[in-house]
């Protein structure tokens, strides 16, 4: 399981490294929200799910794409808006999907995939399914009407639907503690009705046991359950870099996150042969995402007036039922 | 968008498709029965909104449904119209079709970024991986004292967005029609009812229909002035016409039915004849639904066919609740015939017909 964790987490922090790199070529054409320091988060939780479960997340969504088992050339290329991307170049970085192993959206307006996940995790408990939904947001979600609506919802209905808080202390560039009166985001959860727990966000082996446990708890028809993960952002909100000029926080705020970084701490867990073949195996697959992007094609024109409706493109229609 | 369907019919064809029938159902009625054959057939859709089970059940259109069909799948919910419609389009990602209702349209504003920011562009966003099956059922009221917030016609907002279709049947035969195809359709759709619709009788087939997207109907055919009645507005364009054949006027009278996918060819055919039109909708004309098929009808006859035309809607302020003041903010039937008229003479002839108790307005008696 370590050596499983541990690829899923390098697979991401030098993906989107790569990406950061690239970025100042101008190839890639879509506002990219980095999870470099966030990526525990995903992976812990993602790893207790099976492939038919169902995620929803943020705009700050690579993480999340990839560790639920999103195809990287397919990713890499919708950074690029080419049309063998994910969303055949239409929705870019912040609207990720895969729609076959449960990667269900992404979207750019803050808190809106709360209540998709709900009415998803309706839909399974209806069918009688005991396959799961985890919705993924932000601290700043948690202040949007769309939160508070939608977890009085899912425990009226006790949805099987894990809500995974991923609070990194800021929403762009204000801090939790000028936003929030009550910081305690648990306790508001509490207040729904649904058990609630604050966990580490770097700590991705006991994120791995809570949501193991949590997801049970749904499959046994237990009702909603609620993970918050604390974490940190370490470059900007928007684009490849570091904002720490900005001077709305201080480096040494992240000093005690790098130290205690998941994908190093879990690195040194993996005996060393065993982690350069990992290594290279992931490096192997950037370079061939990052040539396969390069070669793409982009959609051809005619793309732009399709999708619209299903009547445009009934080839396409197919979807996760 | 000019659908095929609506260019697969000439309107002759279109006005001889309502299949005759003795059996007279109110719109509620066919609402009703639209919603339970669907259910019937598929059990995939789904039911809810606030009140949709309560006794009243949204004026009676959702009746009996849950016994019917259960809990599960008809189901009144909290106030929350936000989070309920991310729900529903979750359901709908989720491969079940939902029908969300909303008993006074004033509230669609608070899930607008649901509607327009996820189901009117999930598709395309995702590159046609997902769809979106959901019905959005809205009622627009009118009358005895609803006022601000109880009276608002927003359909143009929803017209605006690429993405969500938009339907305002005006007849019982439409609103079962147009509501099956709704359900069965695979975007997002925009139900769009008025309140003092629901009071209205006629032919209803007992078996199953659909009135499909993008075709309107001329309801009345007339040589000299194309009159669009818009949702509830239809009957006031109807009366009118009434009105306006005591003075020799024969006014063409068509219901647009779907406002997206909208016929403009049908609209367009008719002005190219009339050389007038006068489009009356209930809503604001300030970037509304009438500026649009006015437009589209411009663009399609420009240089070719020139015409007069008009614009009538709500007044340009709030709706008032007081008697006097409510009447002067909404067209009526007369005032719909004295614009038409002007139309047809080219100048203001500063007639208004006097009131005919044949075709008195709906007496509603509140509350409701």
């Amino acid at each position: 399981m370590h050596a499983r964790l541990f690829r899923s987490l390098y697979r991401i922090r030098r993906v989107e490294e790569e990406v950061a790199r690239v970025y100042a070529t101008d190839k890639i054409k879509s506002p990219v929200h980095l999870s470099i320091g966030q990526e525990a988060v995903s992976v812990g939780v993602c790893d207790a799910l099976r492939a038919d479960d169902v995620v929803f997340g943020t705009y700050r969504g690579h993480a999340l794409y990839l560790a639920k088992g999103g195809d990287m050339n397919a990713m890499v290329a919708e950074l690029y808006g080419k049309v063998t991307g994910c969303t055949r170049g239409k929705g870019g970085s912040m609207h990720l999907i895969d729609t076959e192993c449960g990667v269900m959206g992404t979207s750019a307006v803050v808190g809106t995939t709360i209540a998709n996940a709900a009415g998803y995790a309706y839909s399974l408990k209806l069918r009688r399914s005991d396959a799961v939904v985890v919705c993924f947001f932000g601290d700043g979600a948690t202040e949007e009407g769309v939160f508070a609506e939608t977890l009085n919802f899912a425990v009226l209905k006790r949805l099987p639907l894990l809500f995974v808080c991923e609070n990194n202390g800021y929403a762009i560039h204000t801090s939790q503690a000028k936003r929030q009166g009550l910081p305690d985001i648990c306790a508001r959860a509490r207040a729904y009705g649904m058990p609630a727990e604050r966990l580490d966000g770097n700590d991705v082996l006991t994120l791995r046991d809570k949501a193991e446990s949590a997801i049970a708890k749904l499959r046994a028809g237990e009702g909603p359950q609620f993970i918050e993960a604390t974490t940190y952002r370490w470059r900007e909100h928007v684009g490849p870099g570091a904002d720490y000029h900005l001077g709305y926080r201080e480096k040494s705020e992240c000093a005690p996150w790098e130290e205690n970084d998941a994908v190093r701490v879990l690195a040194e867990q993996i005996p060393t042969e065993q982690r350069a073949v990992i290594e290279a195996a992931v490096e192997r697959e950037i370079t061939t995402a990052f040539e396969f992007a390069e070669t793409s094609p982009f959609p051809h024109p005619s793309e732009l007036m399709t999708d619209i409706f299903t009547e445009d493109a009934n080839d396409f229609a197919a979807c996760q039922s | 968008m000019i659908s095929p369907l609506a260019k697969a019919k000439s309107p002759q064809a279109l006005r001889e498709s309502i299949k005759t029938t003795e059996r007279t159902r109110t719109f509620v009625e066919a609402v009703r029965e639209a919603t339970d054959e669907e259910m019937g057939l598929d059990p995939n859709v789904v039911l809810f909104g606030l009140d949709v089970d309560d006794p009243k059940a949204i004026q009676g259109t959702t009746q009996g449904l849950v016994e019917k069909y259960g809990a599960e799948r008809v189901f009144g919910t909290p106030l929350s119209e936000d989070a309920m419609t991310g729900a529903a389009i979750g359901m709908a990602l989720a491969g079940l079709r939902p029908i969300h209702v909303h008993i006074r349209m004033d509230f669609l504003l608070l899930a607008v970024n649901q509607l327009l920011n996820v189901a009117a562009k999930s598709r395309y966003t995702y590159g046609g991986r997902v769809n979106v099956p959901l019905v959005v059922r809205a009622m627009i009221g009118k009358s005895w004292g609803q006022g601000a917030q109880h009276s608002q016609g927003l359909h143009s907002f929803f017209m605006h967005v690429p993405g969500i279709k938009v339907v305002a049947p005006s007849t019982p035969y439409d609103a079962k029609g147009c509501l099956t195809a709704a359900i069965r359709d695979d975007d997002p759709v925009l139900y769009v009812e008025h309140r003092l619709l629901h009071f209205q009788k006629g032919p209803v087939p007992t078996e199953s229909y659909t009135v499909e997207p993008g075709k309107a109907r001329i309801a009345v055919a007339g040589d000299d002035v194309t009159i669009v009645g818009i949702s509830y507005m239809q009957v006031e364009a109807l009366r009118a016409a009434k009105y306006l054949e005591d003075v020799g006027i024969r006014a063409e009278v068509i219901d647009p039915i779907w406002l997206n996918p909208l016929d403009t060819d049908t609209i367009a055919e008719s002005v190219r004849r009339t050389g007038r039109l006068l489009v009356v909708d209930t809503g604001w004309t300030n970037c509304g639904a009438a500026a649009e098929i006015v437009s589209r009808v411009a663009e399609r006859l420009q240089g070719e066919r020139a015409f007069r035309f008009k614009r009538m809607g709500f007044a340009p302020t709030t709706c008032p609740t007081t008697p006097g003041l409510e009447d002067l903010f909404y067209p009526n039937a007369r005032t719909v015939a004295a614009a038409a008229r002007d139309l047809v003479e080219g100048r203001a002839c500063n007639w208004l017909p006097t009131e005919r108790a044949d075709l008195r307005s709906i007496e509603f008696k509140g509350p409701f």
